[in-house]
This record gives C-alpha cells, sequence and structure tokens, in this order.
C-alpha cells in the first residue's frame, strides 16, 4: 500500500512537471544563470574559480531546490488538494518519499546541464564519474527530502516562499559541504576522501527521510 | 409511514426498520457542547447536533457564522478541543480516519490539479477510493461532462465545469456522508438540477447529505432539514413535513 501510494504521487508529481515544464522551461535557465554569474565574479582568477567550482555547483544546486520545493509544495496548496489527500487516506509517508522522489527526478535533470556548464565554463575536469554521479544522486535525494519536510511545514504560511529558503540553506549545510568535499574528490581538486564524504551524505540522507516519516503526516494535519 | 414519503420529507422522524419490525434512528453525526479552534479563533462553539441517517440537512446563517468548519469537522479534518463528536460511529477527537475515507467533502476549492486532465484527476483520486478507477467514466457520464473535456487540461475548463468534475470525483468516492459547501455556485440550471438529483439519490441510497447554501430557496426544496448556525453555535433546527411548511420538531422548531 504505502509502495502504491508512494508511485502514484510521485508520478502524479511528475506528470504535472512534464505538463507544465517548469524543471527545462524554468529551473534549468536558472540555475545556469546562477553558474554562470558566479563565474563572471570569479573569472579574474581562473585558479580560484577550479577550486571553487564545488562549492559553487552545491549552492547553485540548492537555489534550484528551493525554486523546486516551492513549486511542488505549491502544487498542492493551490486548490485544497493538500485536503483532498487526508481525505483520501492516503498515506502521509507514501506522500512525502512519493514527492522526495519527483522533487529528486527533476533536480537531477538540472544537475545534468550545471556539469557539463561547470566543466565549459570552469574548466574542470571529471576524475571519478562513479563518485560524482553517486554524489549527485545521494545528496540530491538528501536535499530533496529535506525541502519536501520543509515545503509542508511552511505549506500553511502565508510567506511560505521567503520562509523556506531561511529553513533550506542551514538545514541542508551538510548536504552542501559532504558533497562539496566528495565533488573535490570526483574532480581532483583536493586530496580528500570523497567515498568517505558519500558516506556522510548518506547518512545525512537516512536522517532525513525517518524525520519526514515520522513528521510528515503531523503536518500535513496540522498546516 | 410509506417508505418514499418518509425519505424526502419527515426523515427526523423516520424510522430504520431492523429485525423484525424494531424500530432505531442511525445516527450518522452526533455532537454535543463541540468547540473547535481555528488558530485562536473558536470558530465552533458548543455545537449540539444530531443527524440521522438519510437526511438532507441544509446549514443556513451568516458569513463567519461557522458553517463551513462544521463540515470540516465533520469530514474529520479539524479536532474537536471540547466536547463529544462521533462521526459515522467514530469519535472525532480520538481516530478521525476512517471519518475521512467515509466522507465526500466539497469545498469552496476543487482539489483538482491543473496541469492533468480531468480523467487524469479523477483516476488519481479514485485510485485511492474504495471504489477504484472502474467508476470515473460513469461518474463524469452522471454529471453531464462531455467526452471531449475528459482529456483537457483542468486548468481550462470553466468554473462550472471544473465544479461538476470535483462533483464527479465525490460521486467515484461513493461516500456515506456527502459534506457539500456552497455545492451549487458556479453551475447553470442543469448543473444544479443535477446536483439536486444526485444528493436526493445518494440519499435513496443510505447516504447522509448535509448543505450550506445560501441559494435558501432552491436548497429549501430539497432539504428534509433546516439547521440555523450563528456564532459558531447551532441556533435553530427545524424539521420539513410533506406539506412543505416548517413545523415541529415537538411543536415547532427548536430554537436553542
Amino acid at each position: 500500500m504505502l509502495w502504491r501510494d508512494l508511485c502514484l504521487t510521485a508520478a502524479k508529481d511528475l506528470r504535472i512537471e512534464w505538463r507544465s515544464r517548469v524543471t527545462t522551461g524554468q529551473i534549468v535557465p536558472f540555475a545556469a544563470l546562477v553558474l554562470m554569474l558566479f563565474g563572471f565574479a570569479l573569472d579574474a582568477d581562473r585558479r580560484l574559480l577550479e577550486r571553487a567550482a564545488p562549492g559553487l555547483f552545491w549552492m547553485t544546486m540548492l537555489f534550484a531546490a528551493v525554486v523546486g520545493v516551492q513549486r511542488s509544495t505549491a502544487v498542492e496548496t493551490a486548490d485544497g488538494a493538500r485536503r483532498a489527500l487526508l481525505l483520501a487516506g492516503v498515506e502521509p509517508m507514501a506522500v512525502f518519499l512519493g514527492k522526495t522522489v519527483a522533487i529528486t527526478a527533476q533536480l537531477l535533470i538540472v544537475e545534468v546541464p550545471l556539469v557539463a556548464g561547470m566543466v565549459v565554463f570552469y574548466g574542470v575536469e571529471v576524475e571519478a564519474w562513479a563518485l560524482l554521479v553517486l554524489t549527485c544522486l545521494v545528496a540530491t535525494f538528501a536535499i530533496a527530502a529535506a525541502g519536501s519536510l520543509l515545503g509542508a511545514l511552511v505549506a500553511g504560511l502565508r510567506a511560505r516562499e521567503t520562509v523556506l529558503p531561511i529553513l533550506l540553506f542551514p538545514i541542508s549545510a551538510p548536504a552542501l559541504i559532504g558533497a562539496a568535499r566528495a565533488f573535490d574528490d570526483a574532480l581532483g581538486i583536493a586530496a580528500v576522501d570523497g567515498w568517505a564524504w558519500l558516506g556522510l551524505l548518506a547518512g545525512f540522507g537516512v536522517v532525513n527521510v525517518v524525520l519526514g516519516a515520522c513528521a510528515y503526516g503531523v503536518l500535513l494535519e496540522e498546516t | 409511514m410509506p417508505a418514499e414519503k418518509c425519505r424526502y420529507w419527515i426523515v427526523a422522524e423516520c424510522p430504520e426498520v431492523s429485525g423484525a419490525g424494531s424500530v432505531t434512528r442511525v445516527s450518522v453525526i452526533s455532537m454535543q457542547g463541540v468547540v473547535a479552534l481555528l488558530g485562536r479563533f473558536p470558530a465552533l462553539s458548543g455545537v449540539n447536533l444530531e443527524v440521522h441517517k438519510r437526511e438532507i440537512v441544509l446549514l443556513q446563517g451568516p458569513n463567519g457564522a461557522g458553517k463551513s468548519t462544521l463540515l470540516r469537522l465533520c469530514a474529520g479534518l479539524l479536532r474537536p478541543e471540547a466536547g463529544t463528536a462521533i462521526v459515522l460511529g467514530h469519535d472525532l477527537g480520538r481516530d478521525p480516519d476512517p471519518v475521512r475515507r467515509s466522507v465526500g467533502l466539497l469545498g469552496h476549492d476543487t482539489a483538482l490539479y491543473d496541469e492533468l486532465t480531468v480523467l487524469e484527476n479523477l483516476r488519481f483520486w479514485a485510485s485511492f477510493s474504495r471504489a477504484g478507477t472502474a467508476t470515473v467514466d460513469a461518474a463524469l457520464d452522471r454529471l453531464g461532462v462531455d467526452q471531449r473535456l475528459r482529456d483537457v487540461a483542468v486548468g481550462r475548463l470553466s468554473a462550472g465545469q471544473r465544479r461538476r468534475v470535483a462533483i464527479a470525483g465525490i460521486v467515484v468516492r461513493r461516500p456515506s456522508l456527502w459534506l457539500l459547501d456552497e455545492p451549487h455556485a458556479g453551475l447553470d440550471d442543469e448543473g444544479r438540477d443535477l446536483v439536486d438529483h444526485l444528493v436526493l439519490q445518494a440519499t435513496q441510497d443510505g447516504a447522509t447529505a448535509l448543505l450550506v447554501s445560501h441559494e435558501i430557496d432552491r436548497t429549501f426544496e430539497l432539504a428534509t432539514r433546516r439547521v440555523t448556525v450563528a456564532g459558531g453555535m447551532v441556533t435553530s433546527d427545524c424539521v420539513k413535513r410533506s406539506t412543505g411548511t416548517d413545523s415541529a420538531l415537538g411543536g415547532g422548531c427548536v430554537v436553542a
């Protein structure tokens, strides 16, 4: 039942995304612009740009995540669908995981051109593709899980658009640090153990999923 | 007592006949001294209400009286802060989940996703209900939603068409308790008649309905009872007899 509800929720969100093209039409250009502007800001120091590339990439992804989570939350709040989910008897955990999976998929789509942009604009080279891809998967899922949970938390607030980043940025700091260090290794920028940082990211993701599974139902009720 | 007459006109006096002639009335909503808060504001401040199976109850009252809040409470979306509220045999304070799955609530919003088509929306919601997705087309037929509109994104529909689709979603759920907040809003005459017919048919089939409407004339024709809410409380409770006039719950409307 949980699995079925999860798949239905994720498929619904992805279908809505497919129709609205928000990810490809708005979030990808937005993220690409941010990445490019970071490049302009640091262009005078090419070596600094290369060294900062992992951090700039994941900061850009956090901005993209805010937009993605806001969109995912708005879909449920626009016409009373959150209330209908409660009445339909859908498992809150399934809604949380389904929305997390859908946000993850959307952000992964954003990351493909961003990685290419990082290589082209920042002049970095990927030395460990497996580590890079796994870091993208795990860090994005961890950020998406935090975003889904916080999206439910702020859904009932009038100022949800501004409150969401204030909450999401600090809570995603461990993912930002872990993913940037793992990228350091994957891009051969610094001599760090990227796989260890990936393990930390996975732990952070698990914590977010457990928190979401416990709290999402309460938030759905209260907001 | 003729069954048909009983169903439509004097439901408060209508017995559910069970067993070998023994008569019981099945309580669907039973509230005593219910207080419900919206934030810190007591939107309901001591509601006493008894509703029985197959009744069609019109909730009327001024804006901000607490009618919509009462519907939300009956749907299990609000918890009573004080008093007891039993709906469909379940205590809302302790176990609202079974109630939620058994009610159909039409609020001011339609709970439809703009980007999905009519069919996709209804199939999504139906997939969580007992009936499943098989009844979606039949429900849309009953609501008079054209075949050509079914593959159109809901965001492109007019307000009236959207309302019809939302009501079709309730038909698919086959709820035991219909909670309709301004069900005629945005509908043309044909749509309004259709809604009235659906409510009547649902109550014939054993459901119960609470309607909030400011279209008193139309809804009073449909309703078997008229409950007035003001200041978060039930202030009067009238049963309609077959003559079409308000009359006694023991001599006249019960006025709190």
